[in-house]
C-alpha cells in the first residue's frame, strides 16, 4: 500500500459511512460485554433486519463509551443520544426509536457533567469506531501522523515534536517522553527495540486496557513513529494475560496493519521497516517495573536490577530499548497530526494533555473519563463523578494504586497534576483512582495494599521481601486490635527502610499507602490500638478476652 | 592500540581516592582500606545488588546506591558510614534473622559465618522484629554435601557460581517475594539432579550454613574460596 | 529477535498425545530461543490445563534452558499452575474497587461453603477458586468470574447461587 492508496481507502470507507442514515454504536469493551451487550448488538441487528432497515442503519460494536456502571451502553450517530443499562428486549423499541422519538426511559443525557467536563484525545476514538476494523480507523484519520512522519519529517524533527508537546510518561513516574525518545535514539547499538508497557496491574485501573480493546491501532501507530523516531526495526507489547479481549483485538489489529503494510517491511513503501510481537504477561505486578519487564520478555522470572544502566542504554538483550506505556504511545498520533504546541495548550505548565482515570469504589458513576490536567479532585468525584452514593460522606480518594496514596477532603481542591499528587504523598500512578466513604477503614486500606505489595514482592531484595511481610503483619495486629504504640513505631521505622533502601519501584512505593494514612487518618490507626475501636467499623477488633495469653 | 585507560578522582568519606573508569564503587574503597559491608556480593562472581547492605550515599543524588554495582564517577563525593546507612544496616540483618531460622549455637558455621561476623561488627544484639521461623526442609539426599534452606539468606551466590563459573546451572529460585526459596533442578531432592557434578562450589561460596559437607559437626565447616578469582581469570577476566 | 538459523536435533515429546506438536509449534514459531520460555510455557497451559514435570523437562531440552530455571520461571509468575483444575472455576476479583464494594466477603462465603481456600481445589476435583489481582472491571466491582463468564455487581448469595447452579448441571 503506498500513501496515496492509504488516503483512497479512507475516502472509500468515509462514504460507505455517509450511506447509512445513521448508526448504532454499541460499546463491546469488557464491562459492558459483562453486562450482556453482545446480546444486545445481536437483538439490535434482528430488529433492524426484521423492519427492513439493513441499507439505512449500521450497527456497530465500538469501544468504550465511559460509563462502565451503567452498562451496556449505546451511542447513536448522527442524533447523539446516549443510551445506558440497554437489555436485549429493548432492541425493538431503540429501532422504533430511530423513527419516532427516543426510548426515554433508556436516555443518558449527553449534557451531564459526566460527559460534558471531559476532553478527550487518547479515547477520541473510542464509542466511535469499531476496533477490529483498521478501515474504521483509517477513516477517522488514522495512520496519518504515521504517512506525515513518514513524508514530511526527519526522526530529529519527530522528537522535538514529541518535546515541545510536554508530553510525560504515563506509566505513572511523569518521565519526559521526548527526552527518553532522544537518549535511545542517541544511543550506541547495532539493533534498538521499543516496547509498549500494557502490563496495567494496578488494582483499580483498567485505562490500558479500555485502550487497547477500544481503539488497538492508535497504540501501533503510536509505537511506529517511536520506533522511526529512535532507529528500530523491531517491537514488543508486553500485555497482561488477565486481558484476553485485548489480546484477542491487539492480534487483530497487528495482523491488519501488517496486510496494509503499515507494519512489516518497507513500511507505505518507505525503507523504513518495522515489526511487532505479542508478549503475554503471566500474572506478576512487578513486570510492570521496566528491567522487570525486560527479563519477563527475554523469558525469565521478572525480577528487577539497579539502574543505571537504563534500559534506554542497556535494555532488551543488552540493546538500547524504548519503553513506554500505552496511554503514552496512544498519545503519539494526535501530537504528530497536530502538533507538538497544540498539545501543550492543553494542561498545566509542567504537566500537559489529558490523563484517562478509572474512577471506582463508592462514587455514583463509575467508568472510565478522560480529563485535561489541572482539573480538581473535587470535580471529578463530585460533578464528573456525581458525588457519594447514599448520602455517605467522602473520605479520601485513591490514586496511584499499591504505589500511592490516599488524599484526603482537604485536598479536595488540588489540580491533578504530577507535582501536586506527589506533594500531598500520593502519585499520579497510571490512572486508577479509588472513592472511598466513610464505611472505608483507612487502616484496612492500607493493609490491602501492604498485602498486595507482599504478595507480588519479586523477593530479590532483603527490605522489600521481608520488610513488607513485616509491614503487614504489624497493619495485621493493628486491625485486629492486638497491637501497642511500639508497634506503630516499629511500623513508621520499617516504612523508612524499605523506602530507601529497596531495589526497585515496587519496593520503594510499597509503603507510600501507610505514610499517606498516617499522615492524614493517623487518628484512625490510634483508635486502633488505644481505644481498640475501628471508627468505620470495618476490622474485626478482637475483645480482650479473646486474646490468647 | 589499546584504549588508553582513564583515569576517576573521587572522594570517599573526605578521603581522595583515584580509579580506573569501569570500577565500582565497593572496588575502589577496598582498595583504598576503607570498608563496605556486603553478603550478596562476592568477588568473581556477577554483582547482583540484592542484599542492599553495600548501600551509600553520593552527593547530588537523592536516592542510596548499591556501591557493588555503581561505577565511579569524576568528582563523585560518596559517603558510606553515614548515621542513617548504619541504622538501615542493622534494620537489613535484623530482617535476615527474622526471616529464616538462624541459631548459631548449633550452627556448623559458627564462628565462619558472615552474617554472624556482620551482625558483630554492626552490634546488631537483638531483633526486635516477630521471628518468622517457617519450618523448611533439610535436603541431605547429596552424597557429600547438605541444603538447609532454614539458614538461607537468598544471596544467590550459589545460583550465580553453578552457572557463571561450573556452568551447571543446577540451582535457581522457585516462587517469589517471602516465599522465594533456591530449588536443585525441577524443585527436586538434590542428591537426584541429573546435572550437578558435585563440585562443591556452591558449598563454600554460601556465606552462612545453609550449604554445607556432610559429617562437619557445629562450628566445624570453614568455607575455601580460592578458586574464585582463578578461575575467573581462567574465563577471560571478564566478571 | 529474529529465530536463529541452526538446525538442531529434535527432542522427543513425553507422549505421543497430539498435543504436544501444538506446544512444538509454539517453540518452532520462535526458532526454539531460549527467551520463547514464556510463550511456550502459555501454551502448555492453554493446551493441557496446567504444566507437569514432563512438560517442563520437554520444555527445557528443547529450549536448552536450565530445569531450575524453568521451574523459578513456573512458580513465579501465578498465571502457572503445576496441578490440574477442577471441572469448574471460579475466580473471584480482590482488586481495591472490589475489595471496597465487599469481595472479601464473597471468598468467605465460597471457603465457607466449599472448603477451599483460594488455590485450592475442591477434594472431589468439581471446583478449583481463584483470587485474581485485578479483572480490570472496576466499574461492576464486585467482580467474579465463573467458567469464563464474567459476573458484575455480584453479593455473596449471588456467587454461591452461581456455583450451585454447576452442580446441578452435572447432576442431570
Amino acid at each position: 500500500m503506498t500513501v496515496d492508496e492509504l488516503q483512497q481507502l479512507a475516502v472509500k470507507e468515509q462514504e460507505e459511512k455517509q450511506r447509512y442514515k445513521c448508526c448504532i454504536n454499541i460499546c463491546v469493551a469488557t464491562g459492558c460485554i459483562m453486562c450482556g451487550s453482545d446480546r444486545v448488538k445481536e437483538a439490535l441487528e434482528e430488529a433492524v433486519k426484521e423492519r427492513g432497515l439493513e441499507k439505512e442503519v449500521l450497527v456497530k460494536g465500538v469501544g468504550c463509551l465511559g460509563l462502565c456502571s451503567a452498562g451496556p451502553m449505546i451511542y447513536i450517530e448522527p442524533d447523539g443520544i446516549i443510551y445506558h443499562k440497554v437489555s436485549p428486549e429493548d432492541a425493538p423499541a431503540i429501532v422504533q426509536g430511530l423513527i419516532s422519538t427516543p426510548v426515554e426511559r433508556l436516555i443518558c443525557s449527553p449534557e451531564m457533567p459526566f460527559f460534558k467536563r471531559q476532553v478527550k484525545i487518547v479515547m477520541e476514538n473510542s464509542g466511535i469506531i469499531d476496533p477490529e476494523r483498521i478501515e474504521d480507523y483509517i477513516a477517522v484519520g488514522g495512520y496519518q501522523g504515521l504517512v506525515k512522519v513518514l513524508t514530511e519529517m526527519s526522526p530529529s524533527e519527530v522528537i522535538e515534536e514529541v518535546t515541545k508537546s510536554g508530553l510525560r510518561g504515563r506509566g505513572g513516574a511523569g518521565y519526559p517522553t521526548g527526552l527518553k525518545w532522544s537518549t535511545v535514539a542517541k544511543a550506541n547499538g547495532a539493533r534498538k527495540f521499543v516496547v509498549c508497557n500494557a502490563d496495567e496491574g494496578d488494582p483499580g485501573a483498567y485505562m490500558d486496557r479500555t485502550v487497547l480493546e477500544s481503539d488497538p491501532h492508535r497504540v501501533i501507530e503510536g509505537m511506529v513513529i517511536a520506533a522511526y523516531a529512535v532507529g528500530a526495526q523491531q517491537g514488543y507489547i508486553y500485555v497482561r494475560a488477565e486481558y484476553p479481549l485485548a489480546i484477542r483485538r491487539l492480534r487483530t489489529a497487528i495482523r491488519q496493519a501488517e496486510r496494509l503494510n503499515l507494519l512489516g517491511n518497507n513500511i507505505l513503501g518507505t525503507t523504513f521497516s518495522f515489526h511487532i510481537e505479542l508478549r503475554i504477561g503471566a500474572g506478576a505486578f512487578v513486570c510492570g517495573e521496566e528491567t522487570a519487564l525486560i527479563a519477563s520478555i527475554e523469558g525469565k522470572r521478572g525480577t528487577p536490577r539497579p539502574r543505571p544502566p537504563y534500559p534506554a542504554e542497556y535494555g532488551l538483550w543488552g540493546y538500547p530499548t524504548l519503553i513506554n506505556n500505552v496511554e503514552t504511545f496512544a498519545n503519539i498520533p494526535a501530537i504528530i497530526r497536530n502538533g507538538g504546541s497544540w498539545f501543550a495548550k492543553i494542561g498545566t505548565e509542567k504537566s500537559k494533555g489529558t490523563k484517562v482515570f478509572a474512577l471506582a469504589g463508592r462514587v455514583v458513576n463509575t467508568g472510565l473519563i478522560e480529563v485535561p490536567m489541572g482539573i480538581t479532585l473535587r470535580e471529578i468525584v463530585f460533578d464528573i463523578g456525581g458525588g457519594i452514593p447514599e448520602g455517605k460522606k467522602f473520605k479520601a480518594v485513591q490514586t496511584g494504586g499499591p504505589s500511592g496514596g490516599c488524599i484526603p477532603e482537604q485536598f479536595l481542591d488540588l489540580p491533578v497534576d504530577y507535582e501536586s499528587l506527589t506533594k500531598v504523598g500520593s502519585i499520579m500512578g497510571s490512572g486508577g483512582m479509588i472513592v472511598m466513604d466513610e464505611t472505608s477503614c483507612m487502616v484496612d486500606v492500607a493493609k490491602f495494599f501492604v498485602e498486595f505489595c507482599m504478595s507480588e514482592s519479586c523477593g530479590k531484595c532483603v527490605p522489600c521481601r521481608v520488610g513488607t511481610s513485616h509491614m503487614y503483619e504489624l497493619l495485621r495486629r493493628i486491625t485486629n486490635g492486638i497491637a501497642t504504640t511500639g508497634d506503630l513505631e516499629l511500623l513508621e521505622e520499617l516504612c523508612d527502610l524499605v523506602k530507601n533502601a529497596s531495589l526497585c519501584g515496587l519496593g520503594q512505593t510499597a509503603p507510600n499507602p501507610v505514610l499517606s494514612t498516617l499522615r492524614y487518618f493517623r487518628h484512625e490507626y490510634e483508635a486502633h490500638i488505644l481505644d481498640k475501636n475501628c471508627p468505620a467499623g470495618v476490622c474485626a477488633i478482637q475483645r480482650l478476652e479473646e486474646v490468647p495469653a | 592500540m589499546r584504549a588508553p585507560i582513564r583515569i576517576k578522582t573521587l572522594t570517599i568519606d573526605g578521603k581522595e581516592v583515584s580509579a580506573r573508569e569501569g570500577e565500582t564503587i565497593l572496588q575502589v574503597a577496598r582498595e583504598n582500606g576503607i570498608d563496605i559491608p556486603t553478603l550478596c556480593y562476592l568477588e568473581g562472581l556477577e554483582p547482583y545488588g540484592a542484599c542492599r547492605l553495600c548501600l551509600v550515599e553520593v552527593k547530588g543524588i537523592n536516592r542510596l546506591l548499591p556501591a557493588c554495582i555503581t561505577q565511579v564517577e569524576e568528582g563523585m563525593e560518596v559517603i558510606t558510614n553515614s548515621e542513617r546507612l548504619v541504622k538501615y544496616r542493622k534494620m537489613i540483618l535484623e530482617l535476615l534473622f527474622s526471616e529464616r531460622n538462624h541459631t548459631c549455637s548449633v550452627c556448623v558455621v559458627n564462628g565462619h559465618c558472615e552474617l554472624q561476623r556482620l551482625a558483630q561488627k554492626l552490634g546488631v544484639t537483638n531483633i526486635r522484629y516477630p521471628y518468622r521461623y517457617p519450618n523448611l526442609p533439610i535436603d541431605a539426599t547429596h552424597d557429600r554435601f547438605v541444603v538447609d534452606h532454614n539458614r538461607c539468606v537468598l544471596c544467590t551466590r550459589c545460583v550465580r557460581v553453578c552457572d557463571q563459573i561450573e556452568g551447571a546451572h543446577v540451582w535457581d529460585v522457585m516462587g517469589r517475594g517471602i516465599n522465594s526459596r533456591i530449588i536443585a533442578d525441577l524443585n527436586q531432592p538434590w542428591g537426584t539432579s541429573d546435572v550437578c557434578t558435585s563440585c562443591g562450589k556452591c558449598v563454600h561460596v554460601c556465606p552462612t550454613g545453609a550449604l554445607f559437607e556432610k559429617g562437619k559437626a557445629v562450628a566445624e565447616m570453614e568455607k575455601r574460596r580460592q578458586f574464585l578469582p582463578y578461575l575467573t581469570v581462567m574465563r577471560g577476566g571478564k566478571q | 529477535m529474529p529465530p536463529a538459523l541452526i538446525e538442531r536435533p529434535r527432542v522427543a515429546p513425553p507422549s505421543d498425545d497430539k498435543r504436544w506438536r501444538i506446544v512444538e509449534g509454539t517453540m518452532r514459531r520462535h526458532g526454539y530461543q531460549p527467551h520463547a520460555l514464556i510463550e511456550t510455557l502459555h501454551t502448555v497451559q492453554e493446551t493441557f490445563g496446567y504444566i507437569d514435570e514432563d512438560a517442563m523437562r520437554f520444555v527445557a531440552q528443547s529450549l536448552r534452558v536450565p530445569l531450575s530455571q524453568v521451574y523459578g520461571v513456573v512458580t513465579f509468575y501465578h498465571f502457572f499452575t503445576l496441578k490440574p483444575q477442577g471441572e469448574h472455576i471460579c475466580v473471584v476479583c480482590l482488586g481495591t474497587a472490589c475489595y471496597i464494594k465487599g469481595a472479601p466477603q464473597i471468598l468467605e462465603a465460597i471457603e465457607r461453603t466449599y472448603g477451599v481456600q483460594p488455590g485450592e481445589t475442591t477434594k472431589d476435583g468439581k471446583l478449583s477458586l481463584l483470587a485474581a489481582r485485578c479483572l480490570g472491571a472496576c466499574g461492576l466491582a464486585p467482580v467474579a468470574v465463573f467458567d469464563g463468564q464474567v459476573v458484575g455487581k455480584l453479593s455473596p448469595e449471588d456467587a454461591l447461587k452461581q456455583i450451585r447452579r454447576w452442580e446441578n448441571d452435572d447432576g442431570r
